[in-house]
């Protein structure tokens, strides 16, 4: 998708500019000219929506920084500072600790956005793994987030995250301690997972801008799974179309957001928080937030401790294999009947997991969790492979021309 | 040093000024006398010749690689160092705790080291229950007596070896201490029985002071 230029600076200053910094261009190029796959949905816009997240998670952060403070002592009285007394204080953080559930419901969609669409597929395998890889860092970025306001239920979730490690063998206890700065949770932990907290969205940033190089590279997969082949005949320019889509989109997401924040701030946290962290008492029911609760089910769903972390690692790790799992030629589910299925019924196995693990690991819970969990490797490791080499696929139409044509006389 | 056939081990790019009177002294009749572009001369190795010292470049490359590894790691030592617990915490000092005002039956917790240490005054009921499981029986066994310096004080570090939770007092099928965060059941000698974690609470170093008084670490 690259080639020569085509911006054309008029006013003296943007030649200027242009013949030693050719900002302009770079950005015109990228979000103006680019050619956008015509027959693109609604899917396509989470990406302008997890940008619009990650900035507004980045500047809602650094102003509640300014009233925070990472000490034991003060943590939990100077979060409760800012929803008392800062000016808009409340608004800011309940505006921060619900972004951050926006945020990963949009990257849930947009992750199974492109399962449904094979967007992982060849020539997109490194663009898919770096957004796996911005997945984790924002899970951890969400973990240590939750640490910071040190209730009872972020001092347990990160006794019990920081233990993950000491599963490991030998040097397991080291690590553990290592990672603490201490043989427990203590202020040497809050102090450094705020420093954490701050660096990771910047690391997240940079990740991102290879996500979106990687992807102007390639250009976008689209609902059809056919390459561009045609550019006048296949695409449109990113502005106008695909900028008033995705404002559009993210004004709808706004209001989503807006409900939650303002209407009901509290319906994702967890009550236990307002309690300040107590080392000697373990909240009777312990849950993480409610992006985590699938992989937080498959830990649980193991009855042994160093297999069940390691399933918790590769529940996420093995989505970055899926270009090399899944290996049929036909990229979208439209044209992959049989695959489609299997598609929703992972689906339902995962928000199954997430309500699974919201409940007690026990009895019958357990049980079908651990089915769940055997099912969702199931599908990575055999029903994909199998698929790939067995589905009848319908006809995939020529060009994404041909599959707006189609589309457009079977409606009339 | 004589000729060794395909005695050329300094590859690739030479590095250092490059003056003819260089070249010749080190690569002595191999060099034709001509200079490449600039100042770099390639050497291609597989030729045979002489020369009077070509291990000279090696052991600088070699140096200066290992003077770099060495620095890198120098640098990095104290940024990874500096997580690990401070001088502060590791100081913190052993607990002495006095158990005449425990009653028996009850369970009190006491801080150490920033852990809950569980000090439990167990019944003659619980200490015969503790005494009387099978070893077979248990996931990671482990006698009561072993466990215990006197049969009615149970002195174990309250967290579960799973994930690290404080588990709760006279709970549980076994009626010793139930773990709420993923289930965990251990006994009144603070064995695993039944659930994800893997051993049982850990027994702290300590010593009685006297016959109502222990000091833990």
């Amino acid at each position: 998708m690259s080639g020569p230029s085509q911006y054309t600076p008029k006013s003296n200053f943007a030649k200027w500019l242009e013949r030693r910094l050719p900002i302009i261009s770079f950005v015109y190029d990228s979000f103006v000219a680019y050619p956008v796959p015509k027959n693109l949905n609604y899917m396509w816009t989470f990406g302008a929506i997890l940008s619009f997240m990650l900035v507004a998670q980045i500047i809602t952060g650094v102003v509640l920084a300014m009233h925070y403070t990472p000490e034991v002592s003060f943590a939990f009285n100077s979060v409760e500072n800012i929803m008392r007394d800062v000016n808009w204080g409340w608004a800011l953080r309940y505006a921060h600790a619900n972004g951050a559930s926006m945020f990963f419901l949009a990257v849930y969609i947009h992750i199974f956005r492109g399962m449904y669409y094979g967007s992982y597929k060849e020539p997109r395998e490194l663009l898919w793994i770096l957004g796996v890889v911005i997945f984790m860092v924002m899970m951890a970025t969400g973990f240590l987030g939750y640490v910071l306001p040190w209730g009872q239920m972020s001092f347990w979730a990160a006794t019990v995250i920081t233990n993950l490690f000491s599963a490991l063998p030998v040097v397991g206890p080291s690590i553990t301690t290592w990672l603490l700065g201490g043989y427990s949770v203590d202020n040497a932990t809050l102090n450094r997972f705020f420093a954490l907290h701050y660096l990771l969205p910047f690391i997240i940033v940079a990740i991102v801008a290879l996500h979106v190089w990687a992807l102007h590279v390639t250009g976008q997969n689209n609902p059809d799974g056919v390459e561009v082949k045609n550019v006048k005949k296949d695409t449109v320019p990113f502005t106008p179309y695909a900028t008033m889509k995705d404002g559009f989109a993210i004004g709808v997401f706004l209001v989503l957001y807006a409900w939650m924040t303002f209407f009901v701030p509290n319906y994702l946290g967890h009550p236990d928080n307002y309690i300040e962290a107590n080392p000697l008492v373990t909240p009777p029911h312990i849950v993480p937030e409610w992006y985590f609760l699938p992989f937080y089910a498959i830990l649980r769903a193991i009855p042994n401790k160093l297999l069940g972390v390691i399933a918790l690692f590769m529940s996420i790790l093995i989505a970055a294999a899926l270009p090399w799992l899944d290996t049929s030629k036909v990229k979208s589910g439209t044209y992959r009947p049989t695959f489609r299925k299997f598609y929703w019924i992972f689906v339902a196995v995962s928000i199954g997991l997430g309500y699974l693990g919201s409940q007690p690991a026990e009895g019958a819970f357990l049980w079908v969790a651990r089915v769940l969990t055997f099912y969702y490797f199931f599908h990575f490791l055999v029903i994909l492979p199998v698929l790939s080499r067995r589905e009848k696929t319908t006809a995939v139409p020529n060009s994404i021309a041909e599959a707006v044509e189609n589309r457009g006389a079977s409606h009339a | 040093m004589a000729s060794q056939g395909k005695a050329w081990r300094c590859q690739g790019l030479y590095l250092g000024r490059v003056t003819s009177q260089n070249m010749k002294r080190d690569w002595g009749d191999e060099y034709d006398g001509r200079l490449g572009k600039g100042e770099r001369v390639i050497i291609k190795g597989g030729r045979s010749g002489a020369t009077p010292n070509p291990s000279r470049r090696d052991v600088v490359y070699l140096a200066t690689g290992a003077g770099a590894v060495t620095a890198v790691g120098a640098v990095a030592w104290p940024l990874v160092a500096q997580m690990n617990p401070d001088a502060s915490t590791r100081a913190l000092a052993s607990t002495e705790v006095d158990l005449a005002s425990v009653p028996e039956g009850q369970i009190i917790t006491v801080k150490w080291r920033g852990k809950p240490v569980f000090i439990r005054h167990r019944t003659e009921k619980e200490i015969k229950d503790a005494q009387s499981v099978s070893l077979t029986d248990l996931p990671d066994p482990e006698a009561d007596d072993k466990r215990v310096q006197k049969p009615q004080w149970l002195v174990v570090i309250g967290i579960c070896t799973h994930l690290g939770c404080i588990p709760t007092g006279k709970e549980g099928e076994y009626d010793g201490w139930f773990c709420p965060c993923h289930g965990s059941s251990y006994d009144v000698s603070g064995r695993i029985r039944s659930g994800p974690a893997p051993n049982n609470m850990e027994v702290p170093t300590y010593a009685f002071i006297s016959d109502t008084k222990i000091k833990i670490g």
